[in-house]
């Protein structure tokens, strides 16, 4: 003796579910095998459904006018005779996939983790990777760079609310009396780059002060000339950067920065040169200033500012500067303390030439006079060495006139 | 006294000598362009010589302002016509940018113009046979009286889409005409080995419609039963399949050469079934037609061709950058 | 907003294209009085009539080929081939005459003909009622190839068909028909052909799929989410020409992509997606793109042991989508 079930048949190509009309067998009947059990109505066909087995009917497990899915259990029967059991080859398993072995992958990397690390400079070696054998997955580098940023983005916090602390609004707490300012990514990284500075370095100033009459009467004379010569301005500050640069040559200490165990000298002078824009600052640098004419620093100036001012400044624009030239002189400013551009170890503000009186020999001369001032990492440098430089500066800078300066 | 056989069929004096002269126009220009094909200038010439009165007095029997034709490669004289102009056939066979068939994208022979009611058509063989039966539908479907005349070679009846449209035409009875041009050549294959059957409109009556088989060199017998054909289909009795037998007075196409397979001898004969000579004697015998009107009528003809030719090869070929135009429906396109 | 099978939706789309188009007929093998093999013409006869739902001759090539005649001189016909795989001696009328009308005669006439067919394998149909057939179309500028995923989509893009002025293929999978229900509105609407849809978004593995197998990846998908693996689907909905934009944006996504489709693997739709994806998100692929289809064999055999291992199931998406997520 054993139970057997009958389901709803599929009746017709597409159909999935059927509805029983009428049962035309009761609980208790005896069943031939092929006998009609019940009217079956569907989407396509009404048919009458046969049992699979010759039996007394155990339970009919589906009401008249009730619909079901194909596959559903609508009645039981005891078979009579032990049947043997009907293989259901539709559960057959299937063949198992292979999965690949797991082979090491750490080093193996996809293109857009590839591309990622590139365009984020990350160093893959520090992600640990989640993919099969280790493989560093798009998930990881991203939830990585997700990390780092969220990191700095508190540390910049964290330094500006040290530095501006809050007390100022109240003041002017009234709606109406204040405007509010949203942070620029670029204006925050100013700001977190100054604050930077300020915290860590120890700053200490000192200024001279330079006669550039000659130089003023040279460049007066041959400006003109030069602009339509070669297309863009000689300004002074080219100058004046071809003069720091041969005083760094000179005086290399300045031109070092200070890694807490170690003071790191560079070999190369390039020359960050700050560039403002209405609301942002930027910092591009001239390389290799040294080792450059007047008129190759000024058509970099030019085109340097050019691109600052237009948003076309490129990451390499930007990097490797080892010492900072801020011409203030433009703002007619005439004497400032800068913030030493971190992590290089000083900043030299330009100042505006201005006529003086001054006395030479007893004699009072109308002269074109200018500040430099210098700021400086008392970590790396002393106001002897920084006093040194300054003067051997003044002095290149006074010595320049007509017969003393090349141009090309 | 000769029978004045076109007064019995209702056609005017002027009407026979309008076919005769577009017999003669779809001749030359035909003739000028094996011409041009042998001078390198155009690629391919597929020719209609010795059709020319099965295919206008088909086309003359027509409604040429209202019925649709589906023509196949042959059919230059059914096209011309239908409107199509000796300078269209020319553009057409130069692959010109101005050529109404195809804008210079297919080639020459494979005949459309939609304000002629000339309906496009391929390069396999027959597929404008259900197009056809398609056209006839919309009649029927729209209460249009218009007609839809299909033409294809015997070689064509035996494909199936020859066997589906007759039959969804006789099953619906559709206004169509099947217009079989017998020339008695697949190509290379010869009438004995391309029909089970003694003649393609014994097929008719397995597509419950009637089938004629007549002398395609007379265009006035294919004008009769042609228009028989097409009161039949405006009165709503369905289509009629028509076997015009003609000569193919050339080689398949300018890429073959019929000497390979046919006997010298026949192509010598069939010289004498040319239509236009028939059709000139008929005219003459009914003095409707002298030396004097025949060398004015060719005179003409010869301008047409030459102006036709010296336009279309003069024109300008398709720019490159329009190749990628008209794959679907572009914006702005009504 | 009334829940209806796939195959009402399709019904409900021809009968409001024919209230509002007279140009608008039906014609193909029982479609008329038995209202068609599967029942997607049911109920039109008796409201049409017998000229605008018409009993045709067994002959695929002559209800393609009336309908082009037709649709060239301005109606709006809507062929029936009673299974996709029938549709063989049709294919030199779809692919040498409707797909080139508009291109061959320099835009002069065109050949609106929609052309339904059921495809599809998994009701014991054998070689020749299962089969899958769009690859065959799928490289023939001129056609598109409409085949919609839900009862929505069905109606919406049927009736963009209908409207369409070039030909349309439109294949409906005949296991859908009954299984798959959802809500159709039943006011007026189309949805654009040549646009995909994403059925679901994730960030784990894009999924790209259409016709039945967007309803068992979705199942898949929502089974995984136990595994806390986020699927992302997107439905091509158009398999011709392909919406590269959304197949981009879609393998972009993740990284990482599962093409799947019923029919055999060599040479598929899914073979055009994968090129489409190397030639355009190299950079942005983080694993192999990987293909689920049908085994490379002529067509479904009829055995249901081996019906089943030709099909693609829930199962081996499922499992597929994990691989994929565990690279």
């Amino acid at each position: 003796m054993a139970v057997e079930q009958i389901v709803m048949p599929q009746l017709g190509e597409s159909v999935t579910e059927g509805t029983i009309i009428k049962w035309l067998v009761t609980p208790g009947e005896k069943v031939n095998k092929y006998q009609p059990l019940a009217e079956v109505l569907t989407d396509k066909v009404t048919a009458e459904v046969p049992s699979s087995y010759s039996g007394i009917v155990k339970e009919l497990l589906v009401e008249e006018g009730q619909t079901v899915p194909v596959g559903t259990v609508i009645c039981s029967i005891t078979t009579i005779e032990i049947g043997k059991k009907e293989v259901n080859q539709l559960q057959a398993d299937e063949p198992k996939v292979m999965l690949r072995e797991n082979v090491d992958m750490k080093t193996r990397f996809s293109p857009v983790v590839l591309r990622l690390a590139r365009e984020h400079g990350i160093d893959l070696s520090k992600i640990k990777g989640t993919g099969r054998g280790g493989r560093i997955t798009r998930k990881d580098i991203l939830k990585y760079i997700k990390a780092e940023e969220e990191r700095k983005e508190s540390e910049m916090t964290m330094s500006l609310t040290e530095v501006e602390p809050p007390q100022s609004v109240q003041a002017f707490s009234t709606e109406d009396r204040m405007r509010e300012i949203p942070v620029t990514p670029v204006r925050r990284t100013i700001a977190h780059n100054m604050v930077r500075s300020k915290q860590e370095i120890p700053h200490a100033w000192m200024m001279v002060e330079v006669d550039v009459t000659e130089l003023v009467k040279y460049r007066e004379q041959i400006k003109d000339a030069f602009l339509k010569k070669e297309g863009f301005p000689l300004t002074y500050f080219a100058f004046f950067v071809k003069a720091c640069a041969q005083a760094l040559k000179e005086y290399p200490i300045l031109n070092s920065e200070w890694q807490g165990e170690k003071i790191i000298q560079k070999k190369d002078i390039n020359i960050s040169i700050a560039v403002a824009s209405e609301n942002e600052l930027f910092v591009p640098v001239i390389k290799n200033a040294d080792e450059k004419s007047i008129k190759g620093i000024a058509r970099e100036i030019y085109e340097l500012a050019n691109k600052a001012r237009s948003g076309q400044l490129r990451p390499e624009d930007v990097q490797g500067g080892t010492f900072t030239v801020n011409n203030t002189g433009s703002f007619g400013s005439v004497q400032s303390m800068g913030i030493i551009n971190y992590p290089q170890a000083a900043i030299l503000q330009v100042e505006a030439i201005v006529k003086r009186p001054v006395v030479i020999n007893n004699g009072i001369f109308i002269r074109d006079i200018v500040n430099l001032c210098l700021s400086i990492d008392h970590r790396v440098l002393d106001g002897l060495i920084s006093g040194r430089f300054l003067q051997r500066l003044k002095e290149i800078l006074e010595n320049m006139r007509e017969e003393t300066i090349t141009i090309y | 006294m000769v029978e004045n056989r076109h007064h019995q069929l209702g056609l005017s004096d002027e009407t026979v000598l309008e076919m005769y002269r577009m017999m003669v126009l779809t001749r030359r220009l035909d003739e000028r362009m094996w011409v041009l094909n042998r001078a390198g200038k155009i690629a391919f010439v597929i020719s209609g010589q010795g059709h020319e009165a099965a295919q206008i007095g088909a086309a003359f029997a027509l409604d040429r302002t209202k019925d649709y034709c589906l023509p196949y490669y042959r059919d230059l004289g059914v096209v011309l016509s239908f409107g199509m102009t000796a300078k269209e056939i020319m553009l057409n066979a130069f692959g010109k940018a101005e050529d109404p068939n195809s804008g210079g994208r297919q080639m020459p022979a494979h005949f459309s113009q939609r304000k002629n009611r000339i309906v496009t058509h391929s390069s396999p063989v027959t597929t404008q046979v259900p197009h056809a039966a398609g056209f006839a539908l919309a009649a029927k479907l729209e209460n249009k009286d218009f007609v839809t005349f299909v033409s294809f070679g015997e070689g064509s009846s035996n494909q199936g889409d020859f066997h589906e449209g007759a039959n969804f035409s006789g099953v619906h009875k559709l206004p169509v005409i099947f217009f079989c041009e017998n020339n008695g050549y697949a190509i290379s294959v010869p009438l004995e080995k391309q029909l089970a059957s003694k003649r393609v409109a014994d097929r008719a009556s397995g597509y419950g419609m009637p089938g004629f088989t007549i002398d395609g060199t007379d265009p006035l017998e294919v004008y009769r039963v042609v228009k028989a054909a097409r009161d039949r289909a405006v009165r709503g009795e369905g289509p009629t399949l028509i076997e015009v037998l003609v000569h193919r007075l050339t080689s398949h196409s300018s890429d073959d050469d019929e000497r390979s397979y046919r006997d010298p001898e026949e192509i010598k004969k069939i010289r004498e079934f040319d239509p236009i000579r028939k059709f000139n004697h008929y005219l003459r015998s009914v003095h409707l037609l002298d030396d004097d009107l025949e060398n004015k009528l060719e005179e003409e003809i010869a301008r047409i061709v030459d102006e036709a030719t010296e336009y279309a090869e003069k024109a300008p070929y398709p720019a490159p950058e329009t190749m990628e135009k008209f794959v679907y429906k572009e914006e702005g396109d009504v | 907003m009334p829940v209806v099978s796939y195959i009402e939706a399709v019904n409900m789309a021809l009968e409001e294209e024919m209230k509002q188009d007279p140009k608008v007929f039906i014609l193909g093998e029982d479609v008329g009085v038995k209202g068609g093999v599967f029942k997607a013409t049911a109920g039109l006869y008796e409201k049409f009539g017998e000229n605008r739902v018409i009993d045709t001759p067994l002959t695929e090539s002559a209800i393609v080929g009336v309908a082009i005649g037709a649709a060239m001189y301005g109606l709006r016909p809507v062929s029936e081939i009673q299974f996709a795989d029938f549709i063989m001696p049709a294919v030199n009328q779809i692919i040498s005459e409707a797909a080139r009308i508009r291109y061959r005669s320099n835009n002069d006439w065109q050949c609106p003909i929609v052309i339904r067919a059921p495809y599809g394998g998994g009701v014991h149909g054998g070689l020749y009622h299962s089969q899958s057939v769009e690859a065959i179309f799928a490289n023939q500028p001129g056609l598109k190839i409409v085949m919609p995923s839900t009862p929505y989509d069905a109606k919406g893009l049927l009736k963009a068909a209908i409207r369409d002025d070039d030909p349309v293929l439109f294949f409906e999978h005949k296991r859908a028909y009954r299984l798959l229900k959802g809500e159709v509105p039943e006011e007026d609407y189309v949805i654009p052909i040549g646009k995909a849809d994403v059925k679901r978004e994730g960030d784990d593995v894009t999924v790209i799929t259409y016709g039945l197998c967007v309803h068992l990846a979705m199942e898949a998908a929502r089974k995984l989410i136990a595994e806390g693996i986020s699927v992302h689907i997107l439905d091509l909905r158009t398999v011709y020409p392909l919406d590269q934009e959304a197949i981009i944006k879609a393998a972009e996504k993740t990284g990482k992509v599962l093409l799947v489709t019923e029919d055999n693997k060599e040479g598929s739709v899914m073979s055009e997606v994968a090129a489409i994806i190397a030639e355009h998100a190299l950079f942005d692929l983080d694993a192999p793109i990987k293909r689920l289809c049908g085994p490379d064999v002529p067509a479904m055999p009829y055995a249901p042991t081996l019906e089943k291992h030709f099909l693609i199931n829930t199962e081996k998406i499922e499992r597929a989508i994990r691989e994929l997520a565990e690279f």
